[in-house]
């Protein structure tokens, strides 16, 4: 029992950046604005975070911080793509190579290194697996994470805001006949991907007490990847976080024993979003104006 | 009157580019003050370091030949309207077979011979990834984008299993030096690059941009592809299988990217080693961006990046290199701004052409 | 028509799109309570005038006046679409705003949704928009997805759109071109309803049954002007048709009456000529319905058959599988003898078949191409300098045939350099017609061959039309102008539904019977295709 118990809690811990991340990606894309951008997201959201906690003292204030810095850099991505027009696929790499840049600038100059910040305060302690469930229990970050996903559900289907991201994302000159403003809502949904994405970053951060370089390591990307795999409904997102972060569990858990090379088991998310992307299971479909730009 | 759209052209393809780099050198001096150094010191220390000496020029140049490989990767593909992210997988792809076939080789195998089978295996490695996004968009209505991102990571992955399992040497993270199939350094003839990794792979990326640039706009193949790309319904009404051509293409752009490979490969170190692109591959998105998806404009685009990022080693000492990866996502940024903006100012200024 | 009773006055409307002029000095009264037709040839400027109405651009000049609720005339010009629909104006366009992967309700009451604390009331929407439904005879399922209904349906959702943000002022771009006749019944049942109810409604058509049928008043445009206004039961069709084209319209009923009669005789007797263009028994699939439907014709050398119908009735369909833009599901088309059903769109330009598509924006012409390339569209691989396909393309003989086809086919500007986006309509459509013309084929299928371009175009199109019948073309014309059909055609085929539901030779086929059979009515006398 307390294998399949580690199992789910290490399971948890690896999928709540994933869930943060990919609740607010699904929103974005739902209102028809491409999240290449995650990664950068919590780049700098984890950043921000090490930086509040750092000098507050209080994982608190890094929470605070790490929204900003999340919703910082939501704010360019949505100015760039929604007000000029720029190319979404092009501003995603550029806000990602722009995280990964100014994040290491900015960690020479606050901490003079290149590769990691000095020990912050997180919430809980860290540390021997027996007590790994305690502390995922005691981190509030975990709780967040977990409800990111039904609530955003909640909000694009439940709520007149959610109806006008759907209706946005797929037919945005219809909304606009109708005189919802779909500059407003889109940027709306961009900075909501910013805040959410940015607190999987913090929860990154926080929960290893320290910023290290490119600490997100793919994960925004393997987030966009839940998405699509979840065909854009924020549950089914939701479920893919699990399921991939399931697998690197038991890749975790199986190592030491011969089998299945750890390579292969990173391999699965991007192997399973080719495959729903190609209609090979069930035709991932993306929203109608996803990455358009019109005038 | 066609001059006027001549010119009209010109400065919708010029004008993004000189903005962005407006842009990114404002950015570039808060930062350079931020940290409390001189920008004018900064940025003469940057190119005195970069095209003021010999070696700094060779690194220039070693630099801006992967970038020419993979910035021709993305503008091909571009050309016909596809999207390829795929860059750092097919260039990663590349460089390993070039790598392998170069093991595979006998020792002592002449050079005309070995180059140029080292070099088909990269092309035919690059080209093989990157047919892949093409062939799923043809026959499975795929999106290229998402699946060019998803396979980086398994390409990267897979080669980094490979390698790891069979074909390290111990205690590192490469291959065996090649036995043959290396290409020449240019300080072997030219002596004051000493030291710079500049090899003869310049020359191949220099042809290889030509051949994209007579193909585009001097063929039949390159006349179809161009069309696909502007209108698929007119290209297919035209008897051109759209299809056909964007499996076509996104070969072609694979086989450039591989071809970036062997810079590092052939030229510089001889072998394959994990993440020995560096972020050539989305780099290159950066490059086929500002050059505007000509292959003239790419290769100075690649000359402007590799002069970033050799400057940012040039000017360590006074800011932190890290200020040109910040550089270098404000010039992608601004020139993504600033075209549909620049068109639309543009064609607006002066209203319709011809009633 | 008293001030008072006014609804709306719009007065010099002008309006220009770069070098189109859409509306030049347009006006329009149209009182309360009344269903005003608003009736002009394609590109008369009908749209562009009720656009303006409903806020979707602001006029280069002139004044647009509403009425408020105690009677008075207000300026708008120049107001927003969120003002329009706040004043009760509404747009029902031709083609739908609607969000396929919504529900009924959820288009209906997006950006005015009913919240119950911070959601979404989806009963009170789904109970609203059934209770206005019923109120207007508008039969809609407020629960299911707008991508799966019927176009008459998602009509329906487009009114009831416009009737839940309380529209008094209803304004329908050609409702009709995409509604069978029972849905058309339907549609004039509740407009009436409607106006009954204190309603005005505008409504966009070319339709001259429908004028006649369903409206109270008339104002009739031409090249961008209101040329007549009437009361419906004082006009005639003949009178509005006058009004319309700016000329008698007896071009309609008559032609070159002694060479049809030739080709008439030719058909219906056992001497059928060797035909160019054959298709038997073919079937078509267009998201997930038979497009075309078992639809079987052959044309014969030096023949033109035209084919009428309302668009949408699968006409594009038939064509886009000629030419090979489209799969076939069923069934056979020959070109001469050869079975070229599932040949490449190349093996067909070689068979002899020449096409100009319906849409030269998207399929015709390669926009950002030279003239002289787009020129080449579709033979680029007989340009080619080597025998190799790959080697380059010749640019002296691609020059050359530049320079020939605009001497012939006078595109003006002749310049072979510029790009096709630069021309005026007519002129790219002459680039279209001189690449498919202007070499040697034996079968043409033009596909709404006039339209968007002017009334010079026009006539040098139909000229290029005639003279290649009598060269011994066999052409297949599908128009939207009923009057083009007349005027070209030696037989007439009509689609409907999918099928050719008759085919006349051109004596027969006058407007009065080819009328009630574009519309779904069965032809008593019908020949066999």
């Amino acid at each position: 029992m307390t294998e399949i118990a580690a199992f789910i809690a290490q399971t948890i811990r690896i999928a709540i950046p994933y869930l943060f991340a990919a609740s607010g990606g699904v929103v974005a894309e739902r209102a028809g604005v491409v999240s290449l951008t995650l990664e950068g997201f919590m780049l700098t959201g984890a950043f921000a975070a090490t930086l509040g906690s750092f000098y507050s003292g209080s994982p608190w204030i890094g929470v605070l911080c790490g929204i900003g810095g999340g919703l910082l850099f939501g704010l360019i991505h949505a100015v760039a793509s929604i007000r000029y027009r720029a190319d979404q696929i092009v501003t995603g790499i550029a806000i990602n190579l722009l995280a990964v840049g100014l994040t290491r600038f900015f960690l020479l100059m606050a901490f003079d290194s290149s590769s990691n910040s000095p020990r912050v305060p997180g919430f809980g302690i860290t540390g021997d697996a027996a007590s790994l469930t305690g502390a995922l229990l005691r981190n509030p970050l975990v709780w967040l994470g977990l409800m990111a996903i039904p609530a955003v559900a909640w909000l694009v289907h439940y709520t007149p805001f959610g109806l006008r991201v759907r209706a946005v994302g797929e037919h945005p000159a219809a909304a606009e006949t109708l005189g919802v403003p779909v500059k407003r809502v889109r940027y709306l949904a961009v900075a909501l991907s910013g805040i959410l994405a940015g607190l999987g970053g913090v929860y990154l951060a926080l929960d290893q007490h320290q910023f290290t370089d490119s600490m997100t390591a793919g994960r925004g990307f393997i987030a966009l990847a839940a998405i699509i795999f979840g065909r854009w409904e924020p549950v089914r997102a939701g479920l893919a976080c699990l399921l991939f972060a399931a697998a690197e569990t038991l890749q975790i858990q199986l190592q030491g024993m011969q089998g299945i090379p750890s390579q292969f088991v990173q391999m699965i998310p991007y192997v399973l979003t080719i495959v729903a992307v190609g209609g090979f299971v069930a035709r991932s479909t993306p929203p109608a104006a996803l990455g358009k730009t019109e005038d | 009157m066609t001059t006027t759209i001549a010119r009209r052209r010109v400065e919708e393809a010029l004008l993004p580019p000189l903005v962005a780099l407006l842009v990114a050198l404002v950015v570039g001096d808060i930062l350079i003050i931020l940290v409390g150094q001189s920008p004018s010191a900064v940025f003469r220390l940057m190119l005195s370091g970069t095209w003021g000496n010999w070696y700094g020029f060779g690194q220039v140049l070693y630099k801006a030949t992967t970038l020419i490989c993979t910035g021709l990767a993305v503008s091909v593909a571009l050309r016909a309207g596809l999207f390829n992210i795929g860059g750092e997988g097919q260039l990663a792809a590349g460089g390993f077979a070039a790598a392998v076939m170069g093991l595979a080789l006998p020792p002592g195998t002449p050079g005309v011979v070995a180059i140029p089978v080292c070099i088909a295996a990269a092309l035919a490695a690059g080209g093989l990834v990157g047919a892949i996004p093409g062939v799923m968009k043809a026959r499975f209505g795929a999106h290229e984008v998402i699946v060019t991102i998803m396979l980086n990571f398994i390409v990267l992955a897979f080669l980094n299993w490979i390698v790891a399992s069979h074909l390290h040497v111990p205690e590192t993270l490469h291959t065996p030096e090649m036995r043959a199939g290396t290409v020449a350094r240019l300080m072997e003839w030219v002596s004051p690059f000493h030291g710079s990794a500049v090899n003869a792979s310049l020359f191949i990326a220099i042809i290889a941009a030509t051949l994209v640039g007579w193909m585009l706009f001097r063929t039949r193949a390159g006349y179809e592809l161009r069309a696909v790309g502007l209108q698929p319904d007119a290209a297919e009404y035209g008897g051109v299988r759209v299809g056909t051509v964007w499996i076509r293409t996104f070969l072609i752009a694979g086989a450039l990217a591989g071809l970036g490979g062997i810079n590092y490969v052939l030229g510089y170190k001889h072998y394959y080693e994990e993440g020995f692109g560096g972020g050539a591959g989305f780099l290159g998105i950066a490059v086929a961006l500002v050059g505007r998806n000509h292959p003239l404009g790419v290769i100075i685009a690649a000359f402007l990046f590799a002069t970033l990022s050799q400057g940012g080693l040039a000017i360590h000492a006074l800011v932190p290199k890290q200020m040109v990866e910040v550089l270098q996502g404000v010039v992608i940024l601004a020139v993504a701004a600033a075209v549909p903006e620049v068109r639309r100012l543009v064609s607006g200024a002066r209203g319709g052409v011809a009633a | 028509m008293t001030a008072s009773s006014l609804a709306v006055r719009m007065n010099g409307i002008h309006k220009s799109f770069g070098p189109v002029r859409a509306n030049r000095g347009a006006s329009l009264e149209v009182g309360t309570r009344e269903i005003h037709a608003l009736v002009g040839e394609n590109g008369a400027g009908k749209s562009t005038l009720m656009r303006l109405l409903a806020g979707l651009y602001a006029p280069d000049a002139g004044t647009i006046e509403i009425a408020t609720p105690s009677g008075e005339m207000r300026d708008v010009t120049g107001w927003s679409t969120a003002d329009a629909i706040k004043a009760g104006v509404g747009m029902v366009h031709q083609h739908f705003m609607l969000v396929r992967t919504l529900t009924v309700a959820e288009n209906v009451v997006l950006g005015r949704e009913p919240v119950r604390g911070a959601m979404l009331d989806v009963a009170r929407a789904l109970r609203d928009v059934k209770a206005l439904g019923e109120q207007y005879g508008l039969r809609v399922e407020p629960e299911r997805l707008v991508g799966e209904l019927s176009v008459g349906e998602a009509q329906r959702v487009e009114i009831l759109k416009t009737l839940f943000r309380g529209a008094r002022i209803l304004i329908l771009d050609e409702p009709t071109a995409v509604l069978s006749p029972l849905e058309v019944k339907e549609l004039w049942g509740v407009l009436r309803r409607l106006r009954d109810d204190g309603a005005t409604i505008v409504l966009i058509t070319h339709k001259l049954d429908e004028v006649m049928d369903i409206s109270d008043r008339i104002t009739v445009m031409r090249h961008g002007e209101t040329v007549a206004r009437m009361e419906t039961r004082d006009a005639t069709p003949d009178v509005i048709a006058k009004a319309m084209v700016g000329r008698e319209v007896a071009l309609m009923g008559t032609r070159n009456e002694e060479r049809g009669s030739a080709v008439d005789t030719a058909t219906s007797s056992a001497l059928v000529p060797r035909s160019s263009l054959s298709v038997d028994t073919l079937v078509v699939m267009n998201r997930g319905l038979r497009a075309v439907d078992k639809v079987s014709l052959s044309v014969a050398p030096g023949e033109i058959l035209g084919i009428a119908g309302v668009e949408g009735n699968g006409q594009t369909e038939l064509i886009e599988a000629i030419a090979g833009l489209r799969t076939v599901a069923e069934g056979t088309i020959r070109l001469g003898d050869r079975d070229v059903t599932n040949a490449s769109v190349r093996a067909r330009t070689e068979a002899g078949l020449a096409h100009i598509p319906e849409d030269r924006h998207r399929r015709g012409l390669v926009l950002d191409y030279s003239v002289a390339d787009n020129l080449i569209l579709g033979d680029q691989h007989k340009y080619a300098r080597g025998a190799r396909s790959v080697w380059a393309l010749d640019d002296a003989r691609i020059g050359a045939n530049a320079q020939d086809e605009i001497r012939r086919f006078d595109i003006r500007p002749p310049e072979s350099a510029l790009p096709a986006r630069s021309l005026s309509g007519g002129n790219q459509q002459k680039i279209v017609i001189a690449r498919e013309m202007g070499g040697s084929y034996d079968v043409l299928l033009a596909s709404q061959p006039t339209r968007g371009v002017d009334v010079g175009a026009i006539e040098f199109i139909h000229a290029q039309i005639r003279a290649a019948r009598e060269a011994g073309k066999a052409i297949l014309l599908v128009s939207a102008e009923l009057s083009e059909i007349l005027a070209l055609a030696d037989r007439v085929a009509v689609m409907y539904g999918g099928r050719i539901v008759a085919t006349l030779p051109r004596r027969e086929a006058t407007e009065e019977r080819l009328g009630p059979l574009m519309t779904g009515a069965t032809d008593t006398t019908r020949p066999a295709a």
